[in-house]
């Protein structure tokens, strides 16, 4: 090609060669040049128009989860880009691959506080993965080229480009056949063998042994590999929050979710086990507790992509850096095959005792709707029509989702994990729903979350995206602040009550049809109703006010120590339980 | 609390030094000294950072972790060279003024300027010869003084960096296949 482009013409270019279908964005003055050139590719790039670049952020970072691809992003110079601020945080926490693409404004005017002007590179450094300052035309095919190859490498994550508009204006003869200049960045090293004989030897020697994976087993399609490694040892498995959809929770191996709000036998079995084998998951402390006193018998084995993760939070004996696919397969080849039935049986024998969901079928007798009928029904019907993704956004009902519904399938659960944002849940399910056009995707907020970012209800309208349905968990509450005040602040509920606009109706001045249930019979007949509308729909479920998520380990507090349950009025000490350890019949021996 | 000396090269472009001292300061690291400048490698820029530290495992990581970071080594128990410079101002009056020649002298310091009441001295040496030497000038009254920070390089053949040979490309970018 040796014709001239436009900076905007190639940045449109650049965006089909590396694969992008669809961006979520808005326009502004200094991304103008963009939006003018991008008429003419309509065909191959769909814009969807979103109603603030927080929801754009979001929504290509549930694209990029769901598909698997870059989910692209757009905003302005000033504020378009510091909108797209929280969105970028919570892509890098979670490490889910986008790029951000900004327009910034025109080179003779950076640096002296123009109109619109916000150093973008200089605020999202410590959130992006990497980010890019073009003033040089020449430079754009080489830079979109990194930052796809960035972003969606190694440990996949966000990546910003923000783009002076003269640049965007200007023209040239673009160099495709560009290199990347990259001799820092090695995404793609080998782990060493000798760290892989090491764990399989402290596996092998394990009386007590216990899987724990993260996100990184999703990111990498390890989930054939997680089920063939588990069964091949007999090693039960827990999942954590990201980890959720990475082993099936029916199968007999799958103890569920650990940490904070994980169940009793699951932290159990973490502080009890003599070997942890961590596969993608980064040891948060959500997930640890207070970390010296976590998992305090446990030798640690510790596979991650990056580097830097391991040792960072939790004392690690054997560090593996690489793929979590790449790992598990070489391991797999000289893995002895164990025995370790009598440890499950002990798991299993705790998880009889302290029945999971005890808490949430104490049903006071007043109640006529329940978070956790909502959940349950919701969980059935998911799973018998199948095709589902669900999103979660950030509160009480994002752990309630994560706890009452069976998850089987890797890629559809999607949650806010690292930085927790709620308004994450709408603009995230609308990315998902973009993706995955066949399958169903429940959006389940809260009523303060949902508050948030519901203007990107309008986007969905207008976009004609129909398979996205909204559960609203309507307490009246920002209930997990109010459940902390109530647990530990003697019910000062202060900044918790919230009042919400009639949802149904907000639903319908947006054209979207919307319903509320306030009774536990009207629940299944609701979820089957949204199935059956074609279009996107609002159930505002009104429940029960003041329940709580349980069981919960105080902030600060070690997984060992779990409330489990807060008769009202709250009793001055918590509920808390203990075990007696499974005697190890043989000291563990430990070799390499 | 132990003081540790990192050395990294960087490729030489605009922000990378930001995202490398941000980084010490959103881990929590304090900068005792920072040396940045051009090495044998076009392109290629070397910093070196004496932190503050007991550990600095992470922090090594996580610079090592930033794109533009090409190597990252922390010498602090290697045998190296430490240099620094520094430039002082200090009163020298007619009485005085043979004395501190005489003590530049010991030193191995130099006179760079001298005034009618004042005198500009290079000295250079190890980070402990300099403390030593900016002691002795102190009661001749130091009314400047500026550091360098320390530059430190690993002795013997062997490079802080692991890798002996870079290619340099037409266009002056290292290689991605270099410095691996």
């Amino acid at each position: 090609m040796s014709e001239k482009l436009t900076g905007a013409q190639i940045m449109c270019e650049a965006l089909i060669r590396e694969g992008v279908e669809v961006m979520f964005g808005i326009p502004g003055g200094t991304i103008m040049p963009f939006y003018y050139a991008m008429y003419d590719y309509q065909d191959q790039l769909r814009h969807i128009l979103c109603r603030h670049e927080q929801g754009a952020g979001h929504a290509a970072d549930g694209y990029a989860r769901a598909s698997g691809k870059v989910g692209v992003c757009i905003g302005t110079s000033g504020p378009g880009s510091t909108n797209l601020v929280t969105a970028i945080a919570n892509a890098y926490m979670d490490s889910t691959p986008i790029v951000a693409v900004t327009g910034q404004v025109a080179t003779s005017l950076i640096g002296r506080d123009a109109f619109q002007e916000t150093d973008v590179t200089g605020i999202t450094m410590p959130i992006t993965k990497h980010n890019y300052l073009v003033k040089d035309i020449e430079e754009l095919p080489r830079v979109f080229k990194e930052a796809f190859y960035i972003a969606s490498t190694g440990r996949t994550g966000p990546v910003l480009i923000d783009i002076a508009k003269d640049v965007q204006q200007s023209s040239t003869v673009p160099n495709w056949n560009v290199e990347l200049n990259l001799p820092g960045y090695h995404p793609d090293r080998t782990f060493d063998h000798e760290e892989i004989r090491d764990a399989i030897a402290l596996l092998t020697e394990a009386k007590k042994p216990l899987m724990i994976i993260g996100n990184g087993v999703l990111m990498s399609g390890a989930t054939e590999e997680v089920r063939q490694f588990a069964e091949h040892m007999g090693v039960p498995v827990v999942t954590t929050l990201h980890g959720i959809g990475g082993f099936p929770e029916d199968h007999p191996l799958s103890l569920g979710m650990p940490g904070m709000h994980g169940w009793v036998h699951v932290n159990r079995a973490i502080q009890e086990c003599d070997v942890l084998f961590n596969v993608g998951s980064r040891f948060d402390d959500r997930v640890t507790g207070k970390m010296s006193t976590f998992a305090p018998n446990a030798r640690i084995i510790h596979v991650d992509i990056d580097e830097s993760e391991i040792g960072k939070n939790i004392r690690t004996d054997i560090g593996i850096v690489g793929d979590a696919r790449a790992v598990l397969q070489e391991m797999l080849k000289e893995m002895p095959q164990r025995d370790t039935h009598e440890w499950v049986e002990y798991i299993r024998q705790m998880q009889e005792k302290h029945q999971p969901k005890q808490h949430y079928m104490q049903r006071p007798p007043e109640a006529s709707l329940m978070p956790y009928d909502v959940f349950t029904t919701l969980s059935r019907i998911i799973n018998e029509r199948g095709n589902y993704r669900v999103v979660a956004d950030v509160g009480q009902h994002q752990m309630w989702t994560a706890q009452l519904i069976d998850w089987h399938k890797p890629r559809t659960h999607f949650s806010s994990g690292g930085l927790g944002t709620m308004g994450f849940g709408l603009p995230t399910g609308m990315g998902v729903a973009v993706a995955k056009p066949n399958d169903t995707v429940w959006v389940i907020a809260g009523d303060g979350g949902f508050q948030m970012t519901n203007q990107e209800l309008q986007t969905i309208v207008q976009e004609g995206i129909k398979n996205i349905k909204v559960a609203i968990i309507n307490n009246g509450y920002l209930g997990m602040v109010r459940q902390w005040q109530e647990l530990f602040e003697n019910k000062r509920y202060s900044g918790t009550p919230l009042s919400c606009p009639d949802f149904p109706r907000l639903a319908e001045a947006y054209g979207i049809r919307g319903l509320a249930v306030d009774q536990a019979s009207a629940v299944e007949d609701a979820i089957n109703s949204a199935y059956e509308h074609d279009g996107p729909m609002v159930i505002d479920f009104r429940v029960e006010r003041e329940v709580n998520v349980f069981p919960m380990v105080p902030q600060g507090k070690s997984i060992g120590e779990m409330i489990v349950g807060a008769p009202n009025p709250v009793p001055e000490v918590p509920r808390t339980v203990e075990e007696t350890p499974m005697p190890i019949e043989t000291p563990l021996v430990v070799k390499g | 609390m132990k003081r540790h000396t990192i050395i990294a090269l960087m490729q030489d472009q605009p922000g990378v030094l930001n995202r490398a001292v941000s980084l010490f300061r959103r881990r929590g690291y304090n900068i005792a000294s920072l040396a940045v400048g051009h090495t044998e490698i076009p392109n290629i820029s070397r910093m070196t950072v004496v932190v503050e530290s007991d550990e600095v495992e992470q922090v090594v990581k996580q610079l090592d972790r930033l794109i533009e970071v090409v190597n990252v080594t922390d010498v602090t128990y290697e045998s190296t060279v430490d240099r620094e410079m520094t430039l002082l101002k200090v009163g020298a009056l007619n009485g005085n003024r043979a004395e501190i020649v005489a003590l530049c002298e010991v030193f191995n310091a130099k006179v760079v300027d001298v005034s009618q009441e004042s005198m500009i001295i290079e000295m250079t040496g190890s980070p402990a010869k300099v403390e030593n030497f900016i002691e002795v000038m102190e009661p001749f009254g130091i009314n400047e003084m500026m550091r360098t920070g320390i530059i430190a390089m690993v002795r013997g053949a062997k490079t802080s960096h692991t890798h002996k040979t870079y290619s340099v490309e037409g266009n002056g970018r290292v290689s991605t296949e270099a410095l691996k």
